[in-house]
């Protein structure tokens, strides 16, 4: 049994259903990634595995969040409060949405052990000067004691990794952690996470729009269109041989070492929004491979050991 | 070898190959920034970019690249006078902009234009889209009738593939890919022999992104456009571009000749190793630089990149290292690698 699997998650926020059976799963020492356009669902599925949903007025439909064996769609407020930062923790893209901008970085990071392990406030900086020299930040102590608006972008989001870090917890959910960071920093950054997971035996989820990340970093992948799974695998399984024809298009957007001029075409079209989603597979009205049939009846994830997809004309997938 | 053109000064002149195919000449530029450090505090310089001098080849597309400070989006200001240099010079088709008039700068601006990063900015929110594309005509003073108004719209959308119906549009109503088209659109209304491309596609989607740079490239061709395109992402230049300048806290450390020239300078390999590609059988390693990119307002003596750079001397840390060139290949390193 994975540390986290979330079965068949569907969400409504009012009468939208913007999660339509999502399924995956996460297991201790890994990192899976959910990779996806803007408007895909990605952030609202971490949301969800967070307890979120009611803050945007957000529902969970049906479906099951397993985490270490216990169903998260059932906890109260109170129970999801000792689990949020402790056992679970969130990395948001901008590091302003976690730090508070009147408080040293320093003291923000002792409260989370302070609160969730009981630490002393003598044990607690102790331990957040460690885990921001492990984050090979400069000089810790002396940026321990310094605020927000005195640090750079790339720091800032270091400060947010290790609050997350700080009450040692199993899973990690990092929504898009160095999208606005300079490509330096995003490289260390996720240096950094892949370290982490490997010598912690964490989880982590990784959610980005961006397949050369998901291929730098990621061990399995869950590819969302339109708030469905349109295809999951393991990392190398879905770079050679991508299934669906959006992550085959995903990956073309991104251009190789030595790619040929004038070869790069993007994906046509734009993701539909919620309060439209095409009939048929969501995916038709921008596939180059559609047919009539497509247009018309859903495809169903064939779930195998060779990975599941969603398309009716996918290698070895029905009558295709 | 092509004849240089005349020396503008003895050292620029030795920095880059003014060729006679060169459709801009850029020569020493350098432009400060004043700050002070609150009220009262004592005032401050920037040099935001310092002493840059490289030519732009007539129909090529010529990359700059660099991260958060290198100046890279100063010095697309500077080479459209949209912005006045502190020295230098920018040479536009043989034309010295510093020469013009006010009014001869703006007639030169129907041959030079610019596409922005956020096209949410670039266009008034309260204009619909056929205004906006009709405005560069208005602001040079050049008189449409309502039917040659009607051509135009079209002929500007249908070339950067949005429908014509997306006239009557307002920007709010269109996704972030079709604003950066109508950007483009835009800057191509006068006919311009010369596109400054400062982060086009840096606010988009990965999928739309590809789209942008595919229309991009179409264009360049159709229209034989000579660019300039402004970016961090070095996989992205490297793929797009003829030609790399490649950029650190305000000056050049090297030129590429070529996008699939090997890196000579150590920043550059830095930021080849950071720009993964999708491929997972590729996996970079991460070269491990130290630290952060040092403010541009305490700069150290010698090479700016020296306190993050993994083969630093003592010599690198007091004495900065001019571009030099070897060959078509230009780096500014004293300890440059293979």
């Amino acid at each position: 049994m994975a540390l986290l699997t979330v079965q068949d998650l569907s969400i409504s926020i009012g009468r939208l259903a913007p999660l339509d059976s999502i399924s995956f799963a996460v297991d201790a020492g890994e990192i899976l990634g959910i990779v996806g356009e803007s408007g895909s669902g990605k952030s609202l599925t971490a949301m969800a595995v967070m307890g979120l949903l009611p803050l945007i007025g957000g529902e969970i439909e049906s479906g099951t969040i397993r985490f270490d064996g216990v169903d998260l769609t059932s906890l109260d407020e109170a129970a999801y409060r000792r689990l949020r930062g402790r056992r679970i923790a969130l990395i948001t893209q901008n590091p302003m949405t976690s730090l508070d901008p009147l408080m040293r970085v320093g003291a923000q990071i002792d409260q989370v052990s302070r609160l969730h392990l009981g630490l002393t406030a003598d044990a607690a900086m102790r331990r957040s000067v460690d885990l921001m020299q492990q984050l090979r930040i400069p000089e810790a102590k002396t940026i321990h004691g310094q605020y927000p608006h005195q640090m750079s972008g790339g720091m800032k989001q270091r400060i947010v990794i290790a609050m997350a870090l700080a009450a040692d917890p199993q899973l990690i959910i990092a929504d898009e952690p160095t999208t606005a960071l300079d490509v330096t920093i995003q490289a260390q950054i996720i240096q950094i996470m892949v370290e982490l997971v490997r010598e912690r035996g964490l989880a982590l989820i990784l959610i980005t729009h961006d397949m050369s990340v998901v291929a730098q970093a990621c061990d399995r992948v869950v590819v969302l269109y339109a708030g469905r799974v349109a295809e999951s695998n393991a990392v190398d399984a879905i770079f050679a041989h991508p299934r669906h024809p959006y992550t085959r298009e995903l990956i073309r957007c991104i251009p190789r070492e030595g790619q040929a001029p004038g070869s790069l075409k993007g994906i046509p079209g734009l993701v539909p929004s919620v309060t439209a989603y095409p009939s048929g597979c969501r995916f038709h009205p921008r596939c180059g491979d559609a047919q009539a049939r497509c247009a018309r009846d859903a495809p169903t994830l064939e779930d195998t050991d060779a990975g599941a997809v969603a398309c009716h004309f996918s290698p070895g997938v029905g009558d295709g | 070898m092509p004849a240089p053109l005349p020396a503008i000064s003895a050292r620029a002149s030795a920095m880059d190959d003014a060729s006679p195919h060169a459709l801009l000449t850029i020569r020493g530029l350098t432009r400060d920034f004043a700050s002070r450090r609150g009220m009262f505090g004592a005032r401050r310089v920037l040099r935001a970019v310092s002493d840059v001098s490289f030519d732009v080849p007539r129909g090529r597309v010529t990359g700059i690249v660099g991260e958060s400070g290198c100046g890279k989006s100063t010095l697309a200001r500077l080479v459209l006078r949209l912005l006045d240099p502190s020295a230098g010079q920018v040479i536009f088709d043989g034309v010295d902009l510093e020469t013009l008039t006010a009014s001869a700068l703006r007639k030169l601006r129907q041959r030079m234009q610019m596409v922005f990063q956020d096209p949410y900015s670039a266009i008034d929110p309260r204009y619909t889209i056929r205004s906006a594309l009709l405005e560069p005509f208005q602001v040079q003073g050049i008189a449409l009738d309502s039917r040659e108004q009607d051509a135009k719209v079209a002929e500007l959308l249908a070339m950067v593939g949005l429908n014509a119906a997306m006239a009557q549009s307002h920007p709010h109503q269109l996704s972030g890919g079709q604003k950066q088209r109508v950007g483009i659109a835009r800057a191509l209304a006068l006919n311009p022999a010369f596109l400054v491309l400062d982060e086009p596609t840096a606010s988009l989607d990965v999928s739309i992104q590809a789209q942008i740079i595919g229309l991009l490239e179409r264009l360049q061709a159709e229209l034989e456009l000579t660019y300039l395109f402004i970016s961090h992402d070095l996989g992205l230049v490297r793929y797009f571009c003829d030609r790399i300048v490649v950029m650190y806290l305000g000056r050049i450390v090297e030129i590429l000749p070529t996008s699939d020239a090997a890196p000579r300078h150590p920043y550059t390999r830095a930021l080849m190793d950071s720009s993964f590609e999708p491929d997972p059988t590729r996996r970079r390693i991460v070269t491990k630089l130290s630290g952060e990119i040092p403010s541009a307002f305490d700069l150290q003596p010698g090479c700016a990149f020296a306190a993050r750079c993994p083969a630093a001397t003592a010599r690198c840390r007091s004495e900065r290292p001019d571009l030099t060139r070897e060959g078509i290949h230009a780096v500014a390193c004293h300890h440059p690698l293979n």
